[in-house]
């Protein structure tokens, strides 16, 4: 919403300086967004008067111009097509700074004839987009006098945002009522003139609605005008439409323009010998069209409110006119419309049609309903002045919408929700002064609300009104006090889970990535099977279609995108959650984690190698650990991965056979080929929701008693010879089986694959712990071990020791 | 007894001169050994008159003596001199770098809601969660935005194929829809902040179709403005470390609280560089509020008992204007560079008793 400081001061009486209503409006809830003071631009530039106009001696297209600039008389090179003898516009000379140039002049030769300066069109001074030709100042300015006076442009233009609640200022008139309120100055009473008519409408206007649709148009005043003359408005009201940005049209469109803004008022005129037969509002029928006076066609259907003729719409209500009964420069006769259309209908409609316009914003927010036959009188008095003519007697057709809704404010009320005291005197008047009837009740007031205000459905608006005027900085801050003298935990086990593992996989060496929950559906397909429900109905773009089932294709894209940009070692984690459906419990929060291509760069210490399985396996057992999850009773199943995971190298960690904590290895490289992503890359999914918590017994601070064994404790080594196929894992089970109270440790040192091996074969070194907790073993009971280990190695795993 | 005084000259020299411990080690044997020339005086001294026998004795035994002491302190030379010359042969280029390892990093999201959790946290709330897939009533109509409200053309709202309760089911546009559920869920009184993803349908310099916002909620009998004044003063100052920091709180419209209020800090524009803090400007950083009373009573609280406050501010925002992060869309580009110039360190663990500040 924009409008003039000036245009303001017709309804606000103040003393007040530009800077201290820009404040009160931003404090009373009308946002100032920008203040453009116009003058400002033009402070350098003068009128300037063209003496003389000569054809340039070597450009068919550009004169030199005399130029008296009050000082001197300069020479100045122009190539505008008004440029003439006589002609008054705005000089700007050498060194100034030209805004809509973004340049400032400098002597130049044009064609060999010097130009010292410049006459300005209102693009070069960033006034409009015009740039036909240079300014001409009509009216009696001096040349060398102020170039912003000349031109009316010392009136500073302030724009606001008005917050959906506040239809009521969308007028000038109503932001000065607000004003007034907080004591920046005196509402200005509107002046309402009593037009007589002078005949009767010779078109009749009606309401034709069945029951169900009244409220599309309770009431409609109507005003007949003949002998008008649509001609150009005057200068003050081109003036104050341009200063806004509006595109002064002719006297009728130009008066309805300037109603919509400074009274909030939206009119309609029709060109009435356009007019066939009367005019009825109705509802449209399906299918029907119309030419709108954006030059389009609509197609309308049985929910939208519209004006029509005995043959056609011509208007659609509260939205927009309709281009057949436009008024025009040969236009004599007119129906004035200024009606009440209801808002969510005139929204409907408007979105419906994807139409938006300035009527249309006023009535979704809702217009003054108790202000339509003052509003036709005023509107009246402006056409009779601007048009000449004569005015019919008003038509009014239904009845004012009840509007009238009264409140109880309670004297206490204001203090316990608002915090401040404000005196019962002052809450009064501060509702009054908004137009609130106030009536002293035993406890409080009962307030009736005024017709402009839509907002106000209770006690808690009323506390904001006062509040508001009051001001929210006399508010005092009173610091939140807290249940206990000590702060408790802000998260829960869970949130506290996801935080340790975010800094452990940080420590881990990944940087934690942010990604969108959203992916291409050509992506989302690799990595599960996510149903359509939760395919985006109106996606940004198709590359951002359905919410992801793994976080795993975002971080892989990632992955892709730095190595386009050079670089090898890229480690990223995500902690976010991944859909299986729309239904709360099918989101949950998974910590999801990549390493691709050289996880050790080429350096002069070690081998450079890339990732493999063992670093994202790293990557899962430090989460798990520590955020005390079970690491030590799970198990890690091999090939038991999902699809996306290559089938030999990957695995998941588990607790029973169901309970998946986590998955990991390397990405199947078929994935990668299907998402042009260069591998290998290894990647790892943790389930943290999945990670049973802690059993409640366990959950206290004290810990198990240490018991440490002062009895020395003996290794041995092993090299077992196995099948290829024996894993690991089985192999030191068997050898940690074999006595489980003295064989405290089992690892493997070494896995060796040879040709002196037979067939598929290989050998693993394991190296045993064994300790006893009281007494020192002697060699014959170690043996003795050892001869158990090597037993139930046979056993378990068909495994010998290497003889070598 | 010249001889003895030759023999100690000669084997001083001798000790003197050794270059090496072995040689050291000759001298000894020559000198002390069994057959060794002290040792045969030694010997020969049975061979002497008593008289004789007893000053001889004594000289032998001093000159053994300092002999085997200056054997001593010869050997502790020549052995730190071998231990010095070892070293020297094993200086390496310590400038040469260290074996690669890779520090990860914590992006700028998380770091500044885990601020934020641990200043309110502070001030007694807890965080509360709820899913970014929500039911059009959670969203928009429990919290006072009806079908037909204008403030629903401004939430740019995704939708997705599901419905519930016979609306599309939506992605959460704030994260208001959590006030709800934990109302629904929950008896006053009631403090909780809601960090989460949220979800608009706008994409370009400054909007990203998917950002953070972290709510707060706190329903009591008690709670009035003034309190909304003072939590949010106390957790601006803190949250930029600025005790003095100006707040401004101006009368907004949101359809979930009555009175409404945005949230602006104190700051200064030079150029393209902003300062928070001083000077005379004003940037606006959060929405805020009385909650409504049809937002209780549709969670089934009584408003004629109950009242509080709910806030709401986008993490993003918090984090650009605190760490100077110029780009809202690069928070999501996963771009390694960014990610490690912005991010921070896994121990950086904000604590408001931690350190000065956060």
């Amino acid at each position: 919403m924009k409008f003039s400081l000036n245009w303001l001061k017709e309804y606000l009486e103040t003393d007040k300086n530009l800077d201290e209503i820009v404040h009160w409006l931003t404090m009373v809830g009308l946002e100032v967004e920008n203040v453009e003071d116009r003058g400002k631009l033009l402070k350098e530039c003068v009128v300037g008067h063209v003496l003389k106009a000569k054809q340039h001696p070597d450009a068919d297209r550009l004169k030199v111009l005399e130029v008296d600039n009050g000082s001197e008389t300069v020479e100045v090179v122009c190539g505008a097509p008004n440029a003439r003898a006589g002609l008054k516009g705005i000089f700007a000379a050498n060194g100034t700074y030209i805004p809509g140039l973004d340049v400032t002049l400098r002597t130049t030769k044009i064609r060999g004839v010097t130009s010292n300066g410049m006459m300005l069109s209102e693009r070069e001074i960033g006034l409009s987009e015009e740039h036909e030709g240079i300014i001409e100042i009509e009216n009696s300015a001096k040349a060398g006098s102020n170039a912003a006076q000349a031109l009316g442009l010392t009136d500073p233009i302030i724009e606001i945002a008005i917050t959906p609640n506040r239809g009521d200022c969308l007028g000038v008139y109503g932001i000065a009522r607000d004003l007034a309120a907080a004591g920046i100055g005196n509402l200005k009473a509107l002046h309402v003139p009593k037009v007589k008519g002078a005949f009767e409408s010779p078109v009749s206007i009606s309401l034709d609605f069945v029951e169900e649709y009244k409220d599309a148009c309770p009431m409609f005043v109507g005003r007949y005008f003949k002998g008008v003359k649509n001609g150009e408005s005057p200068q003050w009201l081109k003036a104050k439409l341009t200063a806004i940005g509006l595109r002064p049209i002719s006297a009728l469109v130009d008066i309805t323009n300037y109603f919509t803004i400074a009274l909030n008022r939206p009119l309609h005129v029709f060109d009435a010998d356009k007019i066939r037969g009367d005019i009825s509002i109705r509802m449209a029928k399906d299918g029907e069209k119309m030419q709108a006076l954006d030059g389009k066609e609509y197609t309308l259907d049985g929910d939208m409110t519209v004006i029509a003729d005995d043959y056609d719409v011509e208007a659609l209500a509260g939205v927009m006119g309709g281009e057949r009964t436009s008024v025009s420069q040969n236009t004599v006769n007119v129906v004035l419309e200024t009606a009440y259309f209801n808002p969510v209908r005139t929204a409907m409609t408007g979105r419906k049609l994807n139409l938006t316009s300035d009527a249309r914003f006023r009535f979704e927010r809702g217009v003054d309903p108790a202000f339509l036959e003052d509003g036709t009188e005023i509107a009246t008095q402006l056409i009779l002045d601007l048009c000449g003519g004569d005015a019919s007697k008003i038509i009014k057709v239904g009845s004012e919408p009840d509007w009238k809704r009264k409140y109880a404010l309670r004297k206490s009320r204001v203090q316990s929700l608002g915090g401040v005291k404000v005196t019962p005197k002052r809450t009064q008047k501060i509702l009054e002064m908004l137009g609130f009837e106030v009536t002293i009740t035993q406890d409080g007031w009962e307030v009736t609300v005024p017709s402009w205000r839509y907002d106000v459905v209770g006690e808690a608006d009323l506390v904001e009104e006062v509040l508001r005027i009051n001001g929210f900085d006399k508010i005092p801050m009173v610091s939140m006090e807290r249940e206990t003298s000590l702060p408790r935990g802000a998260i829960n086990l869970g949130q506290d889970r996801r935080s340790r593992a975010r800094r452990t996989l940080a420590a881990q060496g990944l940087d934690e990535a942010v990604t969108f929950s959203f992916l291409k559906s050509s992506h989302a397909v690799l990595f599960g099977n996510p149903p359509e429900t939760i395919k985006l109905v109106n996606p940004i773009s198709t590359d951002l279609n359905i919410m992801r089932p793994s976080v795993l294709p975002n971080l892989i894209t990632a992955a892709g995108r730095n190595t386009h940009r050079g670089y090898k070692n890229i480690a990223l984690f995500e902690i976010g959650p991944q859909f299986s459906g729309e239904n709360p419990d099918d989101e949950i929060v998974v910590a999801t984690g990549i390493r691709s291509l050289e996880v050790v760069p080429r350096n002069w210490n070690s081998i450079a190698r890339n990732v493999d399985v063992f670093d994202v396996k790293a990557d899962v057992l430090a989460v798990l650990k520590q955020i005390g999850g079970p690491a030590s009773n799970g198990q890690i199943v091999q090939g038991s991965a999902p699809s996306w995971y290559h089938p030999g190298r990957s695995g998941t960690f588990q607790l029973g056979p169901k309970l998946i904590l986590a998955q990991f290895g390397e990405l199947h490289p078929t994935i990668l080929k299907e998402m042009n992503v260069e591998g290998p890359i290894v990647g790892f999914e943790i389930y943290l929701e999945n990670i049973p918590l802690p059993k409640e017994k366990n959950r206290g601070n004290t810990r198990p008693a240490l018991k440490l064994s002062t009895f020395q404790a003996t290794e041995r080594d092993f090299a077992f010879v196995v099948s290829n196929d024996v894993s690991a894992q089985s192999l030191i089970n068997a050898v940690s089986a074999a006595d489980k109270t003295l064989i405290v440790n089992a690892s493997v040192f070494d896995v060796f694959i040879a040709d002196s091996l037979e067939g598929d074969q290989k050998s693993m070194g394991i190296t045993v712990t064994i300790q006893s907790t009281d007494t020192t073993l002697t060699d014959e009971e170690i043996e003795a071990i050892s001869d158990k280990i090597k037993e139930n190695v046979l056993k378990k795993t068909g495994g010998i020791l290497r003889n070598n | 007894m010249a001889d003895i005084n030759d023999l100690k000259t000669e084997l001083t020299n001798l000790i003197s001169n050794a270059v090496d411990i072995d040689a050291l080690e000759q001298i000894r044997i020559s000198a002390l050994g069994r057959k060794g020339k002290i040792t045969a005086l030694m010997k020969g001294l049975r061979k002497l008159e008593p008289e004789q026998r007893k000053t001889a004795g004594q000289e032998l035994n001093i000159l053994k003596r300092e002999i085997s002491t200056l054997l001593d302190a010869c050997k502790n030379d020549l052995e730190d001199a071998n231990l010095n010359s070892r070293l020297a042969d094993e200086k390496i280029d310590i400038t040469l770098p260290i074996r690669p390892a890779e520090i990860g990093t914590i992006h700028p999201i998380s770091q500044t809601t885990d601020e934020l959790i641990s200043i309110f946290g502070e001030m007694g709330f807890v965080v509360a969660e709820g899913p970014s897939i929500e039911e059009d009533w959670y969203n928009f109509t429990a919290l006072n935005i009806p079908a037909d409200h204008p403030a629903r053309q401004e939430h740019d709202t995704f939708y997705i194929n599901a419905e519930k309760q016979g609306e599309r089911m939506v992605l959460r546009t704030h994260t208001s829809p959590v006030q709800i559920r934990t109302m629904q869920s929950q008896k006053p009184p009631i403090r909780i902040i809601v960090p989460g993803r949220t979800y608009r349908c706008d994409h370009d310099a400054t909007h990203s179709p998917m950002f953070h916002q972290i709510e707060g909620l706190v329903i009591d009998e008690n709670t009035h403005m003034g309190h909304l004044k003072g939590c949010l003063i106390d957790l601006c100052r803190a949250f930029f470390c600025i005790d003095e920091l100006p707040v401004r709180f101006r009368p907004s419209y949101f359809p979930f609280t009555e009175p409404s209020a945005e949230v602006d800090i104190g700051c200064s524009f030079e150029g393209e560089t902003l300062k928070i803090g001083e000077g005379d400007d004003w940037l606006e950083i959060l929405g805020s509020g009385m909650v409504h009373p049809n937002v209780l009573e549709n969670c089934g609280i009584d408003p004629t008992k109950y009242q509080g406050f709910a806030f709401g501010m986008g993490i993003e925002r918090m984090a650009m204007l605190k760490y100077g992060i110029p780009d809202l869309r690069t928070f999501f580009d996963s771009d390694v560079r960014w990610l490690k110039h912005y991010g921070f360190q896994p121990l950086d663990i904000p604590s408001l008793v931690g350190r000065a500040g956060l």
